[in-house]
């Protein structure tokens, strides 16, 4: 058969279909707002970002991407200045006399962006929702602290026919027993013990009121949240998925995070990259996510444009105790001479450009408390001699086994081979024993590996603070059974040192325990600490002048726009 | 011919249960919590953990896993991918916009390809010619990443003629920088085939004949030459549709295209199997597609081609 009329027909209707399709999205593409209109307060900022993983309800976002958007849409009872100080925001006054019975006043008249009044009953329906474990909210267990909170989160555990276990949510109590609202501008909170810090906590995000359409339909809500913040969402369907987020300066909020600029337009990209060459153009107005190789040059390429300061991260190497080699007393030894063998001074300079420093405790020095010169923080020194003496000295003890050599597993993406490759030769040339990175694709791989006690080596182990609190970074981190514990160090000294902390009655006695908590984590050395860090961000000619949090979050509404 | 399009149609189900199955299985034997993965250091409570897992029915076997992903494709529901957005919105934002991009990048390869082709066809061993085989060997040596990069640098942060990545506002002008790169290589393969196929079409008998009719010489070159010459470019160009359509990762990364291929990295990177097969299902169909138009350009081009007996 020959090629007929019809046929000829059909392939232009194909052809014309395949063009259709191709318009569809062509034709509305706007401005993104990089006008170069001059010393404008409602000029509106792009920034870097990427697509939020959850509906951005607070209790429910525990990554950074999500993170920045709601911290801009709410106001808390407190919120945290540049430094990491906690301030009262939405609280007039927190006080307690015990430590454990607290009495919050919310300041009156204040207002979602849709209308709906904040009180007291706002914060306490919000926290009860954000625990109650059939909402399935990541950051639920920052209630833990309240006295009712285990009935409102309580699960089912099930063992399956293959010996798996299955946990479903099976809450006993709606509400938690400890949080009341006594009046319209009243909260009262009991505790299920004293915890001294507690109110430092106020104002990470899962604490965060919620209007009641957030509780009565979360997902839909998540789509198009409406906050109290200093910032609100543009219009309904601001978040286009997987390409931006707008958000504009919400006129009514009177907090002490006024927004310095006419809003944010999150832009979202899956690479530093191309971000880093937007910023170049000014096609993009800042970022915090540098790509790696650009840590040498961004100072050069953005003079009196860049600006570094440290957060409050940890980052260590962690030592699993099931590893034979380092049980008892040789165990001890050898993880001594590890940290010593390790010169942590030049791999931050020669590794990351100075962008790190070496760490001098378990807690990072910009968070109150920090106290430098911990007893047993020598370990901390590069000091390749008396490495080798103590692992000497361990052989004696019992002998080392040598039989395969000693792996550090770590993820090799966002840069982590280079600097393990140096700890590794470190422990090559000052121990004289074989060391190498076990490398992963994906961190998911070597967090299984952890969680089951699998490694057969050492670990890289990062923690970033929810809130500004010594006892945050020690408590999820190194307490028996604590969440991100997955090493299962153990230590009931450190942790009756940590209670007694939280149980304390001031601040400063708080964090002199958890400083004498860190004495027992440096005799231990369950983990090696490695390295502060500082975060670089670098901005375009749109812009005056920023800076970032004390958790290396940009201070987005303080941001002015030339 | 209608039979030929069924018979080619019918083929679609054995490649797509192979390529689906192939494909879902590599993901499922990724190594590593998909759901753990999504939560890094901070870990929810493990209700959550175990919730998702069930949602995802990850924690069933494969068979029951890729039974229920088929039975939901069918019923067209594709479901949620792990951030809980549904697929079939995401497919239906990133199609276009690669679709756009391939269409664009298909368009500057067929029609500078072949008019490179022709000129150099024609005047074989001439200046132009020489100047073109070096030129397209060289585009053809240098990987797409460079070529990409340098583009981004000079054209859109030196000279600022175009904006240097995508973004939000994807249409014809911005993706034309991206569509350029990615059409560059695939430029050089087409200039090369219609250069070759050209010059061997310039002796053949026909053409002889035509020209001893007395037709002018363009009506020649376009309408004897050139249409005979078609065939492989043809065939060389519907197989590089699908490959424009799921393969521009490298591409769409240095631009931060919101397309395809973008997507596609995100779910590897997340193991999302539901969302990496429907990408893939689709891909399969309009691989399928597009070279069925190939066969049935082939009778046009070339009336000796039968489809039936």
């Amino acid at each position: 058969m020959r090629f007929t009329r019809t046929s000829k027909a059909l392939g232009i209707v194909a052809i014309a279909a395949l063009a259709l399709t191709g318009c569809g999205t062509g034709g509305g593409g706007s401005n993104d707002g990089a006008s170069s209109a001059a010393g404008d307060p409602n000029k509106v900022i792009t920034a870097y970002s990427n697509e939020p993983q959850n509906p951005l309800l607070p209790a429910n976002t525990n990554e950074v991407y999500g993170g920045r958007v709601v911290n801009l849409l709410f106001e808390g009872l407190r919120s945290y200045d540049a430094n990491g100080k906690a301030v009262n925001a939405l609280a007039d006054s927190i006080e307690s006399s015990d430590a454990q019975n607290w009495t919050i006043k919310v300041k009156q008249g204040q207002k979602f962006t849709n209308g709906e009044a904040i009180t007291a009953k706002t914060f306490v329906d919000s926290w009860n929702f954000a625990a109650n474990s059939k909402n399935l909210q990541n950051n639920g267990f920052f209630f833990e602290s309240i006295a009712g909170y285990d009935d409102v989160s309580a699960v089912d555990s099930t063992k399956g026919a293959d010996g798996k276990t299955t946990t479903t949510p099976a809450p006993k109590a709606d509400k938690m027993s400890g949080l009341q609202a006594t009046d319209d501008s009243t909260i009262t909170v009991k505790l299920a013990q004293p915890e001294a810090d507690w109110s430092l906590r106020l104002g990470y995000s899962a604490f965060y009121p919620l209007p009641s359409a957030a509780l009565a339909d979360p997902k839909t809500y998540g789509e198009n949240p409406v906050g109290n913040g200093p910032y609100k969402f543009e219009k309904q369907g601001s978040w286009v998925h997987d390409q931006s987020i707008t958000l504009v300066k919400n006129p009514d909020y009177n907090g002490t995070r006024a927004a310095k600029n006419g809003g944010v337009t999150f832009k979202f990209y899956t690479d530093p990259g191309p971000a880093y060459t937007d910023l170049q153009s000014d096609n993009l107005d800042i970022t915090d996510v540098l790509p790696s190789n650009a840590l040498k040059t961004y100072v050069n390429d953005f003079p009196d444009r860049n600006a570094t300061k440290a957060v409050a991260t940890d980052s260590t190497l962690n030592i699993p105790g099931y590893n034979p080699n380092f049980q008892g007393e040789a165990g001890k030894l050898r993880r001594q001479a590890l940290s010593y063998a390790i010169n942590r001074e030049e791999i931050a300079k020669v590794v990351f450009n100075g962008t790190r420093t070496p760490a001098k405790a378990f807690a990072p020095p910009v968070i109150d408390g920090f106290k430098e010169g911990i007893k047993g923080s020598e370990v901390l020194n590069f000091d390749p001699a008396k490495a080798k003496d103590l692992w000497a000295q361990a052989d004696k003890i019992q002998p080392y086994d040598a039989s395969k050599p000693l792996q550090i597993a770590s993820n090799t993406d966002g840069g982590n081979k280079e600097w393990i490759d140096a700890v590794a030769n470190g422990f090559k040339n000052n121990l004289g024993i074989q060391a190498e990175i076990q490398p992963f694709a994906k961190f998911a791989e070597v967090l299984n590996l952890r969680k089951s006690q699998q490694l057969p080596g050492l670990t890289r182990a990062g923690w970033q603070g929810d809130y500004p609190s010594l006892y945050n970074f020690l408590g999820p981190v190194w307490a028996t059974g604590a969440s991100s514990n997955y090493e299962k160090y153990s230590n009931p000294e450190f942790d009756k040192l940590l209670k007694d902390g939280l149980a304390a009655k001031s601040t400063d006695e708080a964090n002199a325990k958890f400083n004498q908590a860190q004495e027992i984590l440096f005799q231990d050395l369950p983990g090696l600490p490695l390295w502060d860090q500082a975060r670089p961000i670098v901005w375009s000619n749109n812009i005056t002048k920023a800076e970032t949090g004390w958790n290396g979050e940009i201070l987005y509404y303080g941001i002015t726009a030339k | 011919m209608i039979r030929f399009i069924l018979r080619r149609l019918l083929q679609v189900i054995p490649v797509f249960i192979g390529t689906t199955l192939l494909v879902y299985y590599m993901v499922f034997a990724l190594p590593g919590d998909p759901i753990a993965a999504l939560f890094g250091d901070r870990q929810p409570p493990q209700a959550v953990i175990d919730t998702l897992r069930s949602q995802y029915n990850l924690d069933q076997p494969f068979w029951v896993q890729y039974g229920l992903f088929l039975k939901n494709l069918f019923t067209f529901n594709l479901g949620n991918d792990f951030t809980g957005q549904p697929i079939a919105a995401s497919l239906a934002r990133v199609f276009p916009v690669t679709a756009m991009l391939a269409v664009e990048a298909l368009a500057i390869q067929a029609i500078f390809g072949v008019a490179f082709g022709v000129f150099a066809g024609l005047r074989r061993g001439g200046w132009f010619d020489s100047t073109v085989l070096v030129a397209s060997l060289v585009v053809i040596a240098v990987p797409t990443f460079v070529l990409g990069f340098v583009f981004q640098l000079v054209f859109g942060v030196q000279l600022g003629w175009a904006k240097p990545t995508v973004g939000a506002n994807a249409n014809w002008g911005t993706l034309l920088l991206p569509a350029v790169v990615l059409g560059l290589v695939s430029f050089a393969y087409v200039l090369r085939l219609t250069r070759a196929s050209v010059s061997e079409n310039m002796n053949a008998d026909y053409v002889r004949t035509a020209t001893a009719k007395g037709l002018s010489r363009p009506r020649v070159v376009l309408a004897h030459i050139l249409r005979n010459s078609l065939i492989p470019v043809v065939t060389y160009l519907g197989a590089n549709l699908g490959g424009l359509m799921g393969g521009a990762i490298v591409t769409e990364g240095i631009f931060n295209v919101p397309g395809v291929g973008n997507k596609l990295y995100q779910a590897v990177l997340r193991s999302e199997g539901p969302t990496i097969v429907s990408i893939v299902s689709v891909l399969v169909l309009v691989f399928v597609v597009a070279n069925l138009l190939v066969d049935l350009l082939y009778a046009w081009l070339d009336p000796r081609i039968r489809y039936d007996q």
